[in-house]
C-alpha cells in the first residue's frame, strides 16, 4: 500500500477531521482496539501482504482492466472515458478486495468465525465466498425487505455455506442488517470478527477498508501512466457506504490536478425527500459508531433511504467522504433512479457492459460530466459491480419496455 | 444539586442496609402522558432512582423488548424534547431521582449545551449514554458537570483491568456494570466469574457499583447485588408495564430490601 505524502487521514484517535471516531459500546471498544493493533501490524508484515497479493491475483483475478470505452466516449462527445472494471472480480463486484482482507486478518486475530451485514447481498456474497476458501464459519445479516428483494443472493450465500439471517426490526433494509450485525458482534466478540462491508462504523473500520479497496486506485494510476501517460483529469464513482469510491479515491487525493466526482443515489429526486444522497441533503450526527453525514430528523431519529439500488440504500456514509466534502476535496452530486437507468442502458448498448445499478450511477453522471470537457482530457469511472444481479429489478422498474 | 440528589439517594438506600434499586423504563411508551404515574409507581414500589430510557431509532447496544418499546415510543411521536417538557412541568412532584439513558445522537441533533441545560432545568440526575466510550467523551464530561449533572460511565465484562480502573475513576453518581457480554434482555444464567467481577469494581469504583444487562428474577437481584451496591432492570420492568403486571415489579424491589 502507498504513503499519501500530505493527507494523513484518519489521525490516531480515528477521526478523519471532525468526523469518524469510534462511537459503540464499551463492550466492543477492546475488539476495536485488538482490531485496530492487529491490522497495524498486519500492514507492515511483508508476509501478510505477499498472501493478500497472491489470493487478489490468483482467486479474485486481477489486476482489473482500465478499460477505454471508446463508442461510449464518442457517444457523449467529450472527455475520453476509462472503466475500472470491478465488475470483472470473482464475485462480480469491488467487495471481495475488502472481504478477502479482512478474512486473512481474521484468521491473523485467531478468530474463526465471521458476521458481516449485507444490503443487496454482494458483500454477503463476497464474504461467504472468502469464508468458504478460508475455512471460516460466516453468519450473514439481511434486511427481511432485502431478502424479498435478492432471493437469488441469498440462495448464493447459503450455497458458500453461510447462514443467513432475516432481520425484522426497524425496516428490514441495510441499517437494520448493520445493527443487528453490530449486536450479534457485541455478544460473540470474543471469537467473532465483524467484517464490514463498507467504508463506514467505528474506527479502524473506515481505514482498514479504505486500505483494502486502494487496490483499485492505485492500479488505475499505475495503468493510466503506463497506458496513457500522467494523470487522469476526473475520477467518478457512486457512493453508497462509499468503499468502491474510498479504494479510486484514495491513491489521487494528493493529485491536486485530477477533480474527484462522487455520485449519491438520488432516489426519486433529492427534493422529494425519498433518496440516499446524505452528503447532498444529510446533517452531520453519530450512527453505527462513527460521525458522519447521516439522513434524519429534526430529533435525531435515523431516516429511511431510499434508491432503486439496494446497495446504495444507506442513511449513513463514510466519514472520509463526509471529511473530503468539508475540505472541498471531492464534489459530491446526486443521480435519480431514472437517470441511473438510463446510464444502464447507455453503457449496455454502447459498450455491451450491464452495470450494476449502483455503478449505473456514476455511469449516468458521465452523461453530464463528459459533455463539458475537452476530447484530449480523461475520466476514470469505477465500474464497481456488474448487473446480471439486477437485471430483474430493471426490467420490473422499466415496466418491461426498453423505450 | 441534581447530582447530589442522585448521590444522597443512593447512599441513604445503603445506609438503610438495603441494596440499590433503578428500574429502567422506555420515556413514552404507552403515551408520553402515563410518564408522571409511572414515575410515581415505581418510587412508591420502593426504586432508589429511575433510569428514563430516550428512544432511539437505531438502540445498538438494546435487545429486543427495549428495541419493541422505542419503536412504540417512537410511532407515538415521542422525542427528547417532549420528555424534557414533561419532566420539567412535574418536577416538583418527585423526589425520586431520575438519569437519563441515551444514545448519544438526540443528545447531538438537539445540540449538546442546550440540550444539557435542559436536562438540569427538567430535574434530570444524570445521564447513560451507551454509544460514547471514554475515548469520545471530549469536552463532554466538563459540559455535563458544568450542568451539575453526572456521566455515568458503563463497565463490561470484556474491559481490560487498566480500562475499568480508568472508567471507575471517571464516573459520577455510580458506575454502570454491565454484567452480560451482549445487548439488553433477560438471561438464565451469569458466566461463573460474575462474582469476581462485580467485586473486583467495588475495589476500584469510588462512586456505588450498580449491576444491570439480563437481570430479571428476584434470584438474580439477590445474587447479584450481593456482589455489589445494587442492581438496574431494564426489559423485565418494560415488559411488565408494558402488559400491566405491576406485581412482577413489586416482587423485583422488595428482593432488594434488607
Amino acid at each position: 500500500m502507498k504513503q499519501m505524502t500530505n493527507y494523513q487521514k484518519p489521525d490516531l484517535t480515528g477521526h478523519f477531521g471532525s468526523f469518524g471516531g469510534r462511537f459503540v459500546p464499551e463492550t466492543l471498544m477492546p475488539a476495536v482496539l485488538e482490531l485496530e493493533e492487529a491490522y497495524e501490524h498486519a500492514i507492515k508484515d511483508p508476509i501478510f501482504i505477499e498472501e493478500l497479493d497472491n489470493y487478489l491475483r490468483q482467486y479474485v483475478g486481477r489486476e482489473t482492466p482500465l478499460y477505454y470505452a471508446e463508442r461510449l466516449t464518442e457517444a457523449l462527445g467529450g472527455a475520453k472515458i476509462y472503466l475500472k472494471r470491478e465488475d470483472l472480480n470473482h464475485t462480480g463486484a469491488h467487495k471481495i478486495n475488502n472481504a478477502l482482507g479482512q478474512a486473512l486478518l481474521t484468521l491473523r486475530m485467531g478468530k474463526k468465525k465471521i458476521v458481516a451485514e449485507t444490503g443487496a447481498g454482494q458483500h454477503g456474497v463476497a464474504t461467504a465466498t472468502v469464508s468458504a476458501l478460508l475455512g471460516l464459519e460466516c453468519i450473514i445479516f439481511m434486511g427481511a425487505e432485502d431478502i424479498q428483494r435478492q432471493k437469488l443472493n441469498v440462495f448464493r450465500m447459503e450455497l458458500l455455506g453461510a447462514k443467513v439471517v432475516s432481520v425484522d426490526q426497524g425496516s428490514g433494509t441495510l441499517k437494520d442488517a448493520v445493527n443487528e450485525a453490530l449486536r450479534y458482534w457485541v455478544a460473540n466478540v470474543e471469537d467473532t470478527h465483524y467484517i464490514i462491508g463498507s467504508v463506514v462504523g467505528p474506527h479502524p473500520f473506515p481505514k482498514i477498508v479504505r486500505d483494502f479497496q486502494s487496490v483499485i486506485g492505485n492500479e488505475a494510476k499505475q495503468q493510466f501512466s503506463d497506458d496513457i501517460g500522467g494523470l487522469p483529469d476526473a475520477l467518478v464513482a457512486c457512493i453508497g457506504g462509499g468503499s468502491n469510491a474510498m479504494g479510486l479515491f484514495y491513491p489521487f487525493i494528493n493529485d491536486k490536478s485530477v477533480k474527484i466526482y462522487g455520485i449519491e443515489a438520488g432516489g426519486l429526486g433529492v427534493e422529494t425527500g425519498k433518496h440516499s444522497a446524505t452528503l447532498t441533503d444529510g446533517k452531520t450526527g453519530v450512527l453505527h459508531g462513527m460521525m458522519t453525514h447521516l439522513l434524519q430528523d429534526e430529533h435525531g431519529q435515523i431516516q429511511e433511504a431510499t434508491s432503486i439500488s439496494a446497495g446504495l440504500d444507506y442513511p449513513g456514509v463514510g466519514p472520509e467522504h463526509s471529511h473530503l466534502n468539508e475540505i472541498n476535496r471531492v464534489r459530491y452530486e446526486s443521480i435519480t433512479d431514472v437517470e441511473a437507468l438510463d446510464g444502464l442502458k447507455l453503457l449496455s448498448q454502447t459498450e455491451g457492459i450491464i452495470p450494476a445499478l449502483e455503478s449505473a450511477h456514476a455511469i449516468a453522471y458521465l452523461k453530464k460530466l463528459a459533455p463539458e470537457m475537452n476530447k484530449d482530457q480523461s475520466i476514470i469511472v469505477c465500474l464497481s459491480g456488474r448487473g446480471d444481479k439486477d437485471v430483474e429489478a430493471v426490467q420490473a422498474a422499466l415496466g418491461g419496455e426498453l423505450n | 444539586m441534581t447530582v447530589n440528589k442522585l448521590e444522597t439517594a443512593l447512599e441513604e438506600t445503603l445506609a438503610n442496609g438495603d441494596k440499590i434499586f433503578i428500574p429502567y423504563i422506555m420515556a413514552g411508551d404507552g403515551g408520553l402522558d402515563k410518564l408522571p404515574e409511572q414515575i410515581q409507581f415505581l418510587a412508591e414500589a420502593g426504586a432508589t432512582a429511575i433510569e428514563l430510557g430516550i428512544p432511539f431509532s437505531d438502540p445498538v447496544a438494546d435487545g429486543p423488548v427495549i428495541q419493541a418499546a422505542g419503536i412504540r415510543a417512537l410511532s407515538l411521536g415521542v422525542s427528547l424534547r417532549a420528555i424534557l417538557e414533561v419532566l420539567k412541568a412535574t418536577k416538583g412532584e418527585r423526589s425520586i431521582p431520575i438519569v437519563l439513558m441515551t444514545y448519544f445522537n438526540p443528545i447531538f441533533a438537539y445540540g449538546i449545551e442546550q440540550c444539557l441545560a435542559d436536562c438540569a432545568e427538567a430535574g434530570v440526575s444524570g445521564l447513560i449514554i451507551p454509544d460514547l466510550p471514554i475515548e469520545e467523551e471530549g469536552e463532554i464530561p466538563e459540559l455535563i458537570a458544568d450542568h451539575d449533572l453526572a456521566l455515568i460511565r458503563l463497565a463490561t465484562l470484556t474491559s481490560s483491568r487498566e480500562r475499568l480502573t480508568k472508567i471507575a475513576t471517571k464516573t459520577r453518581g455510580f458506575l454502570y456494570a454491565v454484567t452480560v457480554t451482549g445487548t439488553t434482555g433477560e438471561r438464565n444464567e451469569y458466566i461463573d466469574s460474575i462474582g469476581d467481577y462485580l467485586s473486583n469494581l467495588k475495589q476500584v469504583s469510588p462512586k456505588p457499583v450498580i449491576a444491570g444487562f439480563g437481570v430479571s428474577t428476584p434470584e438474580q437481584v439477590k445474587q447479584l447485588s450481593s456482589y455489589c451496591d445494587g442492581v438496574i432492570v431494564g426489559s423485565k420492568i418494560v415488559k411488565s408495564l408494558h402488559e400491566g403486571e405491576r406485581d412482577t415489579i413489586e416482587e423485583l424491589i422488595l428482593a432488594t430490601k434488607s
